[in-house]
């Protein structure tokens, strides 16, 4: 599959959501945790060599599972293959609970999901659809219920 | 730099909504070629990707462009409903799209320039807010007294009126919402909930079904006693929390389910 790199290059040079450094191990025969520059942009997530300025790889947060595992560890799967998992040890449970919090919140599939919630809410409370003035209530990705193109 | 791709494939092909889908015809770029030549993809938008196939039935994509940092414009080219998939980035190629009409050329302009992440990310939040101040107002206006389950607990913000649950997909894998029916079921659609065999309604949030806390009419059988405890109130309306405290419930709920129709229940 083709993509551009350099916008995904680009998109790595970006202001974090959350960057530092964990330890991180790839789901690779034989590969060990290895510390890096994990970084936090829209719904990627970007991983450094901890000298490096470019991006060693990254991670398209959508449809993956983030788990807590034993203390300080969380890992990264993806539906199709649960059991390939990326490996994350952090520095404290603190801050591995704060990771798992914002890369469950970093796919675009949770915003869709949240703006539909917070939409029908505010339909149900003030009779009014949010979405309207932004010219936006009659796309299909904001519909309540079954979402057909 | 290495990218997930196989996953990244698979989120573009499985049956997880797509903002917008449509052959186009993708200007190809070609350096010290003085002739420019189209060639017609099928793209599909989902979200901030955007990906396009060699056919409709394809089932690989064949490339994929990542929308973050770009303008989508209309442009000058020969072709007729030509527009332009900019970046910021000075040195990036731009991809030049050409649709089939007018009307196509306006959804796929109008679709591409509000998939970034940061724009979805500012409506939320805007509704966030605007809900918040619903919220408030409503309860400055609400002097109906309220049923405590126990001492001092703040209300969840919409009491009676709460969004039934089956509005919200059983959100238990990031972005993948499964209600058991087999495969992505994207939100709301073949709501086990809705079916006819359940005729009560749905059950209101479990914030009364702590260990010592029990609300009559429940109709929902008691989940254990690890269930924490509400983190909502009026002032923290904040959908990440109630997600992920619902997300517990329903996966309780869900199994509930898939065992009722295992034993043929409709």
């Amino acid at each position: 599959m083709r993509y551009n790199e350099r916008e995904l290059l680009s998109l790595a040079r970006q202001p974090a959501e959350k960057a530092a450094e964990i330890l991180m191990r790839v789901p690779k025969k034989g590969s060990v945790l290895k510390k890096r520059l994990v970084k936090l942009v829209v719904n990627f997530l970007f991983y450094f060599r901890t000298d490096e300025a470019e991006p060693i790889g990254a991670l398209l947060l959508e449809h993956c599972r983030i788990t807590k595992e034993e203390e300080n560890v969380f890992s990264i799967s993806f539906i199709e293959e649960p059991e390939r998992k990326y490996c994350f040890e952090c520095d404290s449970e603190e801050q591995c609970l704060e990771w798992i919090e914002a890369l469950k919140r970093a796919s675009y599939e949770f915003m869709r999901r949240s703006l539909i919630f917070y939409r029908n809410e505010i339909q149900k409370m003030t009779g009014k659809d949010p979405l309207e003035q932004y010219g936006i209530s009659e796309e299909a990705r904001f519909q309540l219920g079954t979402h057909k193109q | 730099m290495k990218l997930n791709e196989r996953s990244v494939a698979h989120y573009a092909t499985c049956d997880s909504p797509a903002d917008h889908a449509g052959f186009l015809r993708k200007r190809v770029e070609r350096h010290h070629h003085h002739a420019t030549s189209y060639q017609r993809r099928w793209f599909v938008l989902k979200g901030n990707l955007l990906f396009y196939f060699e056919e409709r039935e394809s089932r690989e994509p064949l490339g994929l462009v990542v929308l973050e940092g770009c303008t989508v414009e209309l442009c000058e080219a020969t072709e007729e409903f030509a527009f332009a998939i900019r970046f910021d980035d000075a040195g990036a190629r731009a991809y030049v799209l050409v649709a089939d009409g007018q009307a196509a050329m306006e959804a796929w302009v109008k679709a591409l320039s509000r998939a970034s992440f940061d724009y979805m990310r500012l409506v939320v939040k805007e509704l966030e807010k605007q809900l918040e101040e619903a919220c408030k107002s409503l309860a400055a206006c609400r002097k109906s007294p309220r049923k405590s389950s126990s001492s001092g607990r703040k209300r969840h913000l919409s009491n009676p009126a709460l969004l039934p649950l089956q509005e919200k997909p059983a959100i238990l894998e990031n972005g993948y919402s499964t209600w058991g029916s087999g495969g992505g079921v994207p939100g709301g659609a073949a709501c086990p909930d809705r079916d006819g065999g359940h005729a009560k309604p749905p059950p209101l949030p479990p914030r009364r079904r702590l260990a010592t806390g029990s609300t009559a009419g429940s109709p929902v059988p008691s989940f254990s006693p690890a269930m924490p405890e509400s983190p909502v109130s009026l002032a923290t309306v904040c959908f990440s929390k109630l997600h992920s405290w619902y997300g517990q419930e329903i996966a309780v709920l869900r199994r509930e389910w898939q065992e009722r129709q295992k034993r043929g229940h409709p």
